[in-house]
């Protein structure tokens, strides 16, 4: 079993990272480019868990490890 | 006196901070080693700038689960003197003794600089000796300095006087100019400015200081009041 878990700035806290890589973005030729929001990406292999306790457990470690709740939010995709 | 350091693998102003406190101040410092859980007896427990842990995951967020830690948010809920300078500030807010968070600087860049800072309360065991609207030459040199927290919790510090230090011109987007902030209980403060490299003429500037002997001045208005 694999968790993804996507962690992103809330909306509300400035990402100037994700500015610079759009004006970059933007200056290699594509105006489409309207935001961009940058983040981080953990891929977590579990084994003898069963999917709704990894759901669980995933939820706690997010919250209390991989993201700070102060600034960023998380989505978390378990698979397989 | 007696101040610990706490050496975490990355710090790198932790012998600036025992040479503040010792040398400059001349009062007692010991390092404490972030895998020990002994606090050696501190009276006050700075924990210093640096890359605790390479800055992994996010500044100061490993080093929240070191053994050391867990006795200094113990001493820290019994009053103790706790002062996180630079990384030892994201540590501080990481661990949940400090509100808000420390985020990449609005400019992007590292700062490494001098700027003036003002005590933005007396009322603190870290600002008591600074005089009223005096400016503080104190070098900042970080990535990651700029505060950030929801309105509510700003309005809160506001309100009960946590705002510790502010910036007279703010180098990295920290939302109401916040340099440095209190704990409800007024004994733990973080600030991203480093007062331990202003200490003697020879660095510049000896305006940090002030930060130091409040922090002594408290103490010992402190012990003569349990006496």
């Amino acid at each position: 079993m694999t968790a993804q878990i996507f962690v992103t700035l809330k909306k509300t806290v400035l990402d100037p990272q994700g500015q610079t890589i759009q004006r970059a973005l933007n200056s290699m030729g594509h105006p489409e480019v309207a935001s961009v929001r940058q983040g981080k990406y953990f891929e977590i292999e579990l084994t003898g868990v069963d999917k709704a306790t990894a759901e669980a457990t995933m939820a706690k470690l997010a919250e209390d490890v991989l993201s700070n709740p102060v600034i960023e939010e998380f989505r978390i995709e378990i698979t397989g | 006196m007696k101040f610990g350091v706490v050496v975490f693998p990355g710090s790198n102003c932790d012998h600036d901070a025992w040479y503040a406190a010792s040398a400059n101040l001349g009062h007692q410092a010991e390092f404490l080693w972030h895998s020990d859980s002994s606090l050696k007896s501190s009276d006050c427990v700075i924990l210093p700038g640096g890359f605790s842990y390479g800055d992994y995951l996010r500044c100061g967020a490993i080093a929240k689960f070191s053994p050391v830690m867990a006795s200094v948010k113990k001493f820290a809920a019994e009053g103790g003197y706790v002062m996180g300078i630079c990384n030892g500030f994201q540590i501080l807010t990481e661990c949940g003794l400090l509100p808000g968070a420390l985020v990449r600087n609005r400019g992007l860049k590292f700062i490494c600089k001098e700027v003036l800072l003002t005590a933005a309360t007396a009322n603190s065991p870290y600002t008591c000796a600074i005089p009223t609207g005096a400016e503080l030459r104190i070098p900042i040199a970080h990535g990651e300095g700029c505060y950030v927290a929801d309105d509510a919790t700003l309005d809160m510090l506001e309100a009960d006087d946590r705002v510790a230090f502010r910036y007279v011109e703010n180098p990295n987007g920290s939302l109401r100019d916040i340099a440095g902030v209190l704990n409800e209980g007024r004994n733990v403060m973080g600030m991203m400015p480093h007062p331990e490299r202003a200490t003697e003429p020879l660095m510049g500037s000896s305006d940090g200081r002030m930060v130091f002997e409040s922090l002594i001045q408290s103490y010992a208005s402190q012990l003569s009041a349990a006496k």
